[in-house]
């Protein structure tokens, strides 16, 4: 696994990092995708490739139409233009439930756990194929029964996996923020998903479940599964992810290893900002110290 | 004033078949909004179809009765596709919106003076019940002092409540399957059930049809226990009737709109009983300056709305509710 793993990235390492550039392998591969509202063009993609069995981060400022490309490839919203073939197969006109059982599944930004349900309950719905969830087989017990109690068992493997095993019996909605990122990505997972998106797995997670979130994700792509998710943390995208998409304006506007991505100065000018990589705190204290150092030198004059 | 016969009245009617009828129609607004989600506010519309799928096939077409009664669940399974397949797709109030018309469609259409030679106009339709009256095998009513019910309630309450009990037992099997799981969560999130590869289009259609026959159902039997079928019996104050009879017991319980119809029946018809004895006589319990005769029969709706407040303040889950599920945020 780790020698493919490897590969994958080494693959990776021959890869132009022009936008829209070609990959060896790719799992995705989508162009002249477009997507206005009303006269604002959220998204106008010219082509994008996503590489299988690697983790690509999307990136830009807010607004640069990262969730509505998301949206638009996993058939949640259609495009005005553009084609993209997931394995391959065309997922034009595509509805939402066909992509997902492709293997193309999505986590939302707000995250949408099913608040009267509990947990396990919530994670028996992801699984697919269900004979039970026929309507003429459902009234009969005995034809699903087997199959629920494989499905159960998968699901407490998988909440066991995510720290959610205490909380099988309670209301989806009595979790906290984060423990319903962790529960919606736990729910995917039942779909088996060979390419999961992840839509800003991050944002309101405490640093704690941060660190277990992102050894998580990169356990995903160690089974050989491929991710894409959007982020704004900085530091995630630099520690997991294997290649970084920077998106602005509804188009790509750079790619690259994260390395070379955060050394781009059109990326530093449009998203990152010139002092991304110091700590916020260390800058206040330096501008505080030369402030008082300045005021002490008038003084002395 | 004689409590005791109020009190035996009240009972005698929410063990009724005008209570079952209630009954029935709310085990249909359960699949459909209890479980689904779905905002179905004409199931008088359904209940309309049913009845009228019977009594034309049997009057104006002259078909046999179990023909009838296959037109009487072939009519709202049509009503059910027709009304779904425009709106399901689309925001949840489109439905409500659509089924509310639909209804109020139906009901001028079948009392409308051009379609009489099909529809019976206002009048409605009658003489289609003798298969079903004949069916009767009680040859005489019960009068056990406390309980009394003529030959033909006996008959009508023996079919509606075995309707009621096979109803609840579809119900009861298809919601504890994955079927149903499905069903619950598209109520609370529709795409976080799509993103998971669940065609949520068929399965609330499916639930559409299912809630909609129960409503049929409720319609057909209420135009057998009847004997005739008029169009303003099938106005939207039913269907409302039915959703209070969902809330009180408790929505997305099997038994809820059960114990819900039945309850809301005994208010209805004791307070009925009550104020109208209340009121009559030469020296009425409540004086005439306060509440006249004609008065009092509109009462009962004020204290059962009184009734109603006072359930959704301190029991907002309604009967069988889980307070924990009224508890947590939607979100």
């Amino acid at each position: 696994m780790a020698a493919e793993l490897t590969a994958a990235q080494a693959a990776l390492a021959d890869v132009a990092t022009d936008p829209g550039a070609k990959k060896p392998d790719p799992i995705i591969v989508g162009s002249q995708i477009t997507r206005t509202f009303g006269g604002l063009k959220a998204v106008d993609v010219e082509h994008i490739e996503i590489q299988r069995g690697v983790i690509t981060a999307l990136i830009g400022p807010n607004g640069a139409g990262k969730t509505t490309l998301f949206n638009l490839l996993t058939g949640f919203d259609e495009p005005d233009t553009g084609e993209w073939s997931f394995n391959g197969n065309s997922l034009q006109r595509v509805s939402a439930f066909r992509v997902a059982r492709l293997g193309m599944v999505r986590t939302f930004q707000l995250t949408k756990v099913l608040a009267k349900l509990t947990v396990i309950e919530n994670m028996r719905l992801g699984a697919t194929g269900q004979k039970g969830e026929s309507f003429w087989l459902a009234p009969f017990k005995w034809l699903w029964s087997g199959q629920e109690r494989e499905i159960t068992a998968r699901a407490d493997e998988l909440l066991a996996r995510f720290k959610l095993d205490a909380k099988r019996e309670d209301f989806a909605g009595s979790l906290s923020g984060g423990q319903r990122k962790l529960l919606e990505m736990a729910r995917a997972l039942m779909v088996d998903p060979e390419l999961i998106m992840l839509d800003e797995p991050m944002a309101g997670v405490n640093p704690a479940l941060k660190q277990s979130l992102l050894g998580h994700v990169q356990s995903l792509r160690d089974e050989g599964r491929t991710v894409l998710f959007v982020e704004h943390d900085m530091d995630m995208v630099r520690h997991i992810s294997d290649w970084v998409i920077v998106m602005a304006q509804g188009q790509i506007v750079a790619e690259g290893t994260p390395q070379s991505v955060m050394a781009d100065q059109r990326v530093i000018d449009a998203y990152l900002g010139a002092h991304h990589d110091t700590d916020l705190s260390q800058i206040d204290e330096q501008a505080l110290e030369a402030e008082i150092e300045a005021e002490l030198k008038e003084e002395q004059a | 004033m004689d409590f005791l016969e109020i009190l035996r009245i009240a009972l005698q009617q929410a063990f009724g078949p005008t209570a079952i009828v209630f009954v029935l129609a709310a085990i249909g607004l359960n699949v459909h909004f209890g479980y689904t989600g779905l905002l179905n506010f004409g199931q008088s519309g359904f209940m309309a179809v049913g009845a009228y799928g019977l009594a034309v096939a049997v009057v104006v077409a002259d078909l046999p009765f179990w023909v009838g009664i296959f037109f009487a669940f072939l009519a709202p399974l049509v009503l059910a596709i027709v009304l779904g397949l425009p709106t399901l797709r689309l925001r949840a109030d489109y439905l409500a919106i659509a089924t509310i018309a639909a209804a109020e469609i139906l009901r001028l259409i079948f009392g409308s003076v051009e379609l009489k030679d099909t529809f019976g106009g206002s009048n409605g339709l009658t003489g289609y019940s003798s298969t079903y009256k004949d069916m009767n095998p009680y040859s005489e009513g019960i009068d056990w002092g406390f309980i009394r019910y003529s030959r033909d309630d006996l008959w009508n309450i023996t079919v509606g409540w075995t309707l009621v009990a096979i109803s609840c037992l579809i119900v009861w099997a298809l919601m504890r399957s994955p079927w149903g799981r499905v069903l619950r969560s598209i109520r609370e999130d529709e795409d976080a059930v799509r993103s998971l590869g669940k065609n949520v289009f068929a399965y609330k259609m499916q639930a559409l049809i299912l809630g909609g026959m129960f409503g049929g159902l409720a319609g057909l039997y209420f135009a057998l226990k009847q004997s005739s079928v008029v169009p303003t019996d099938y106005n939207t104050t039913l269907t409302f009737y039915a959703y209070t009879a969902l809330l009180i017991g408790g929505a997305a319980r099997v038994l809820g709109p059960v114990v819900g119809a039945v309850i809301f029946w005994f208010l209805l018809s004791g307070l009925g009983v009550f104020f109208s004895q209340a009121t009559s006589g030469p020296d009425p319990l409540i004086p005439s300056w306060l509440m006249d005769q004609t008065q009092s029969s509109l009462v009962r709706f004020i204290i059962t709305g009184l009734a109603l407040m006072l359930l959704m303040i301190f029991r907002p889950q309604g009967i069988f509710g889980d307070r924990r599920e009224i508890a947590i945020d939607g979100r």
